[in-house]
């Protein structure tokens, strides 16, 4: 299945949930939020929400600034 | 002298001073600030991730025992603003916002009309919004009608070190509106913190004066300082200034010979 996450192409093998994805990714569960496809994911739905070929997911944490 | 807290949208801040991690260097630089400038608020950016970094700011910040404000820095829309401050909200369990919708990337001004409609927005929303804005009384009041939680007027542009350009105009806003006004951007070194809290502020928010000095956590202890003497002189009431001198020694008693 190919999609986009944080503007890079990827590849995954299966069917994966947002869950999955964020856990390839940190180790956080706290201090990072996922948008797919433009739209806000909850935390509550990421186990449940699956990701489709095509999608464009962003996830995104903190960095310095301000 | 009255107890002398600072509040934002109902909650109790023990510092005056925001500092925010623009331009930090490391984690150990970040935290010995943190430490040394005794803030209780401190900014973050969102991002995407980066699997490679090493450890996390949260994790700083965390252990620091700091309350998180992230931002909206580097959008130049109101519906960008709204999104990635819609993220924030998601990623870190808070309402309160930093808003900054900037104009041009040169100056990195606030654009006033997306600002005001970004705000209106995430009010409606359920945000605690602290914009990020020009000095502009008039625009401070239209935001704080909107019902920004604070105002954040700047005193020169992001990074700049150039102070405190316009300091009637922050003076005007303080007079302009009842909720909190935070100086912020523009602070160079102490004396421009300590401007601000005289000039009526309520709090600074600054990073580049600390995180870019030359030894950040001295810095950090000078800001800290300055707020409080700042805050400090501007209850106690300063006197007029006068053209000509007033004697401060008694001119009774004066021999003559």
């Amino acid at each position: 299945m190919d999609l986009t996450v944080n503007g890079e192409h990827r590849t995954l093998s299966g069917p994966t949930s947002v869950a999955e994805l964020v856990s390839e990714l940190t180790h956080r569960q706290t201090g990072v939020a996922v948008a797919v496809n433009g739209e806000v994911v909850p935390r509550s739905t990421w186990a449940a929400r699956a990701l489709d070929p095509g999608d464009s997911v962003e996830i995104l944490t903190a960095v310095q600034g301000g | 002298m009255g107890s002398d807290t600072f509040v934002i949208a109902g909650e109790e801040l023990e510092s005056r001073l925001i500092l925010g991690t623009g331009g930090v260097t490391n984690h150990a630089v970040l935290e010995e600030a943190i430490r040394e400038s005794g803030t209780a608020l401190v900014t973050v950016a969102l991002r995407r991730i980066d699997p490679a970094a090493p450890g996390t700011l949260l994790d700083v910040l965390e252990k620091a025992g700091v309350r998180i404000l992230p931002n909206t820095a580097g959008c130049y829309t109101a519906a960008e603003a709204v999104k990635l401050a819609h993220l924030a909200r998601e990623a870190f369990a808070t309402s309160w916002i930093k808003l900054e919708v900037i104009g041009d990337e040169d100056t990195l001004l606030p654009d006033a009309v997306e600002l005001v409609s970004a705000a209106q927005t995430l009010v409606d929303d359920g945000f605690t919004v602290l914009p990020y804005t020009t000095d502009d009384p008039v625009l401070a009041r239209r935001l704080a009608d909107v019902g920004c939680a604070a105002v954040m007027p700047l005193g020169a542009p992001i990074g700049s070190g150039m102070g405190i350009r316009n300091p009637y105009n922050i003076a005007l806003i303080r007079e302009a509106v009842s909720v909190p006004v935070i100086l912020d951007a523009g602070i160079g070194t102490a004396s421009d913190a300590a401007l601000a809290m005289e000039l009526g502020c309520d709090g600074v928010l600054l990073a580049s004066a600390v995180t870019r000095a030359e030894r950040p956590g001295e810095m950090a202890a000078a800001m800290r300082h300055a707020v409080i003497a700042g805050r400090l002189a501007y209850r106690a009431g300063r006197i007029a200034r006068r053209l000509h001198a007033t004697a401060s020694s008694p001119v009774e008693g004066m021999p003559t010979w």
